[in-house]
């Protein structure tokens, strides 16, 4: 019993990150349409903000609750304006050709930062500093979680609390949903939809930069290319909850987070071996398209042809 | 108009491209008379990039020695690098370009054993001689007579840290963590697990991971429930370090054991702590008082502004010893080469004597580290001999009398095991 408690709570851990990315999927692809492939980037360009915040601050030696939150607020402020930036430059001039354009544009955008960090901060691993004290706490048991856990579990339920307030209480939360309802109605409101979409892709881009500080907290190596798969994972989280619909992909994160750990741990009794991981989320994935193509939570809405 | 001229500037400045790209390659070409090129390749850039440039410096080092000292038969040493980003693909791909294109007459590489498989096919085919420093899986020189190593190879690997884990630590259960995803894993993992139930062990659960992975709990949580004695982890250090962590956080403290694959500065930056109680098996200690080992830590700490790992040894070892085999067959014709490499024998490198066997693999002593998280070093604790043979009359490394019995008493019970375990690996590619 403890072992499958504490399997959970690796994989809800894990699911909480990928929750914390799939966020930004699905906005971005409900008020565009546009799957943002460099979104797992951005993950990555968040831990590494954190990274060489808490390394030039200082915050490396002496670990205290004031320096995490600084090294958080402020990886998650750089990669919103990169994230700006990146729809600034990159996205906004091909938005009016066709959406193939875009995802074209999106995929080269990915691989740029990928390799511009290779090239700028060498592929080298780095070991990300511990920004708070490491405590484990027993539940019961053998089942434990650590301070690192804990801060993920309440931190991503904290950022996704402050989303769903912005969305349905604040005036540009209302904007946002009127331009992911209709672009062209919404800017013939006098809704100025460029700002809105730069705000939704610094949102989205802020929640995956703190997903990056949070993991490298738990698992302190980062790599220029550690974006790759947990971004294609989180992509499918956003697309098993119902791609465009922010509940689902919180729901759809954590339940492919709470997969591959019990894969992990129980698919050796049924014949799946550990490697098998990362093909249970894509094997989720195919298997979501062909039984509910809208997801878990998306409802089904009819394409205009 | 402007539309013209974009098209034909475009036109032009491929053209000019290509031009250069011609140029730069014909001046590599051209053939440099008085030196002996030898091409090298590594993985300076990847997931394994302290292997490479371990590699890369002690080969330079050697190559600087040997070229103040006048160079072999009047002529200087010259290194061409390739960087094979540590992926199996690009190795082949760069020891092609070496070959080729740049007309060396040897090739020194690589670490990682699933890398020197994908390129030693290459080599052998072009009849160039490659002696790899530190791949330990016994396929790869079985891919043909002008590939050979300076190292030992994985059933010997494997079941000293078998034999260390029953005879030292008194281990009776073992769980292993091997990755999925490198022939030195999986050839580490049934070698160990080969060996420890020939002493009387019993390997309770084995997990497997891929490289890049970053969650190891789920393995660990399984294994925890099971309480083995030891966990061995065959990896490399980048993902090591993080299952050292991830297992000390599950509350996790017993022994974790490991190969020389975990021999790295980066392995202490990214694993801290919780890598304390644990030990690996490596080629060779800087610990060593011998002169000649003291000699190259100092002269390598002096060049490149850190110790050398025992890869950095083993390159500048597998360097001296091309040289050496140049200098017996009297020039650089393949052939001739190939069979000087091939017949070294009695070879006094910093990593111990070397001489090839048969099987062109090199038949060396191992050492067991303990790892020292503190002071970020890798502290010897014991030699293993390998079937055969004696510990020289007198030990460089005089460091206690228990290490002598322990030498004694492993070299013991070796005599039995490395018969079946060097016969295994042949047979079953065969």
């Amino acid at each position: 019993m403890d072992t499958f408690v504490q399997q959970l709570i690796n994989g809800l851990t894990i699911g909480s990150i990928y929750a914390l990315i799939a966020l930004g999927y699905t906005m971005v692809y409900g008020i565009l349409r546009l799957i943002n492939f460099a979104h797992g980037d951005i993950y990555m360009v968040g831990a590494y903000a954190g990274f060489f915040i808490a390394t030039a601050m200082g915050f490396a030696v002496n670990p205290s609750a004031f320096g995490f939150v600084v090294t958080l607020v402020g990886a998650m402020a750089i990669a919103a304006a990169l994230g700006m930036a990146i729809e600034r430059f990159a996205y906004r001039p091909v938005r009016k050709y066709s959406k193939m354009t875009t995802l074209i544009t999106a995929i080269g955008m990915s691989l740029l930062i990928e390799y511009l960090f290779i090239f700028i901060f060498s592929p080298t691993p780095r070991s990300f500093p511990q920004l708070l004290p490491v405590e484990n706490f027993t539940l019961f048991g053998n089942a434990t979680i650590s301070t690192s856990q804990i801060m993920i579990f309440v931190i991503s339920l904290l950022l996704m609390g402050l989303l769903q307030w912005i969305i349905y209480k604040t005036k540009i939360g209302k904007a946002m949903r009127a331009v992911s309802f209709n672009i062209t109605s919404a800017k013939l409101m006098g809704i100025n939809t460029n700002f809105v979409i730069a705000f939704t892709f610094a949102l989205g881009s802020a929640l995956a930069a703190a997903g990056g500080v949070l993991t490298a907290q738990y698992n302190p190596k980062i790599d220029p290319l550690m974006g790759i798969i947990t971004g294609l994972k989180a992509f499918v989280a956003a697309v098993l909850g119902g791609i465009g619909n922010i509940p689902g992909a919180v729901l759809g994160g954590l339940l492919i987070g709470a997969a591959e750990t019990l894969v992990v741990g129980y698919g050796s009794y049924v014949g799946i071996p550990s490697t098998y991981r990362d093909a249970v989320a894509f094997a989720i994935l195919i298997i979501v398209l062909l039984v509910r193509p809208a997801g878990l939570l998306g409802s089904n809405v009819q394409e205009k042809v | 108009m402007t539309r013209v001229f974009l098209s034909l500037t475009l036109v032009f400045s491929i053209l000019f491209t290509f031009a250069c790209v011609d140029k730069g390659a014909n001046s590599t070409v051209a053939p440099a008379g008085d030196t002996i090129r030898i091409g090298v390749y590594g993985d300076t850039t990847g997931a394994t990039s302290s292997f490479g440039v371990s590699t890369k410096n002690g080969i330079q080092l050697a190559f600087d020695e040997i070229n103040a000292a006048g160079g072999v038969n009047g002529k200087k040493f010259e290194m061409i690098f390739e960087d094979d980003q540590g992926t199996p693909e690009k190795a082949k791909t760069v020891i092609s370009k070496l070959i080729n294109q740049d007309k060396v007459v040897a090739v020194l590489g690589e670490v990682a054993s699933s890398n020197s498989l994908a390129a030693a096919p290459v080599a052998q085919e072009a009849k160039i001689p490659m002696i790899t420093p530190s791949s330990t899986n016994p396929k790869v020189t079985e891919v043909g007579d002008y590939i050979s190593r300076v190292c030992f190879i994985d059933p010997f690997q494997g079941s000293v840290m078998a034999k260390f884990a029953a005879n030292t630590l008194k281990a009776k259960t073992a769980a292993i963590l091997g990755d999925n995803s490198s022939d030195y894993s999986k050839g580490l993992t049934r070698f160990f697990e080969e060996e420890f139930t020939r002493l009387g062990g019993k390997v309770i659960t084995k997990q497997t991971y891929a490289q890049r992975d970053q969650d190891f709990k789920g393995q660990l949580t399984a294994m925890r429930g099971q309480t083995p004695d030891v966990i061995y982890i065959p990896g490399y250090y980048g993902e090591v370090a993080i299952i050292a962590r991830q297992a000390r956080e599950l509350g996790m403290n017993m022994p974790l054991l490991g190969g020389d694959g975990w021999d790295s500065p980066d392995l202490f930056k990214l694993g801290g702590a919780a890598l304390k109680n644990a030990y690996i098996s490596n080629h060779y200690s800087a610990d060593n008082p011998a002169p000649e080992i003291q000699n190259f830590v100092k002269n390598y700490t002096a060049k490149f502004g850190a110790a050398p790992d025992s890869l950095a040894a083993l390159a500048y070892d597998s360097a001296k010893v091309l040289a050496d085999a140049i200098k017996r067959a009297g020039g650089t014709d393949s052939l001739k080469l190939k069979e000087a490499i091939n017949a070294t024998k009695g070879f006094a490198g910093v990593t111990g004597t070397i001489t090839l066997d048969g099987s062109r693999n090199a038949v060396k002593p191992a050492v067991v580290l303990e790892l020292t998280p503190a002071e970020s070093k890798f502290t010897f604790k014991e030699t293993i001999y390998p079937e055969g043979m004696t510990p020289p009359a007198t030990t460089a490394m005089s460091n206690s009398n228990t290490m002598n019995s322990n030498m004694t008493n492993a070299n013991s019970n070796m005599n039995s095991a490395a018969v079946t375990n060097t016969n295994t690996p042949s047979n079953a590619t065969r």
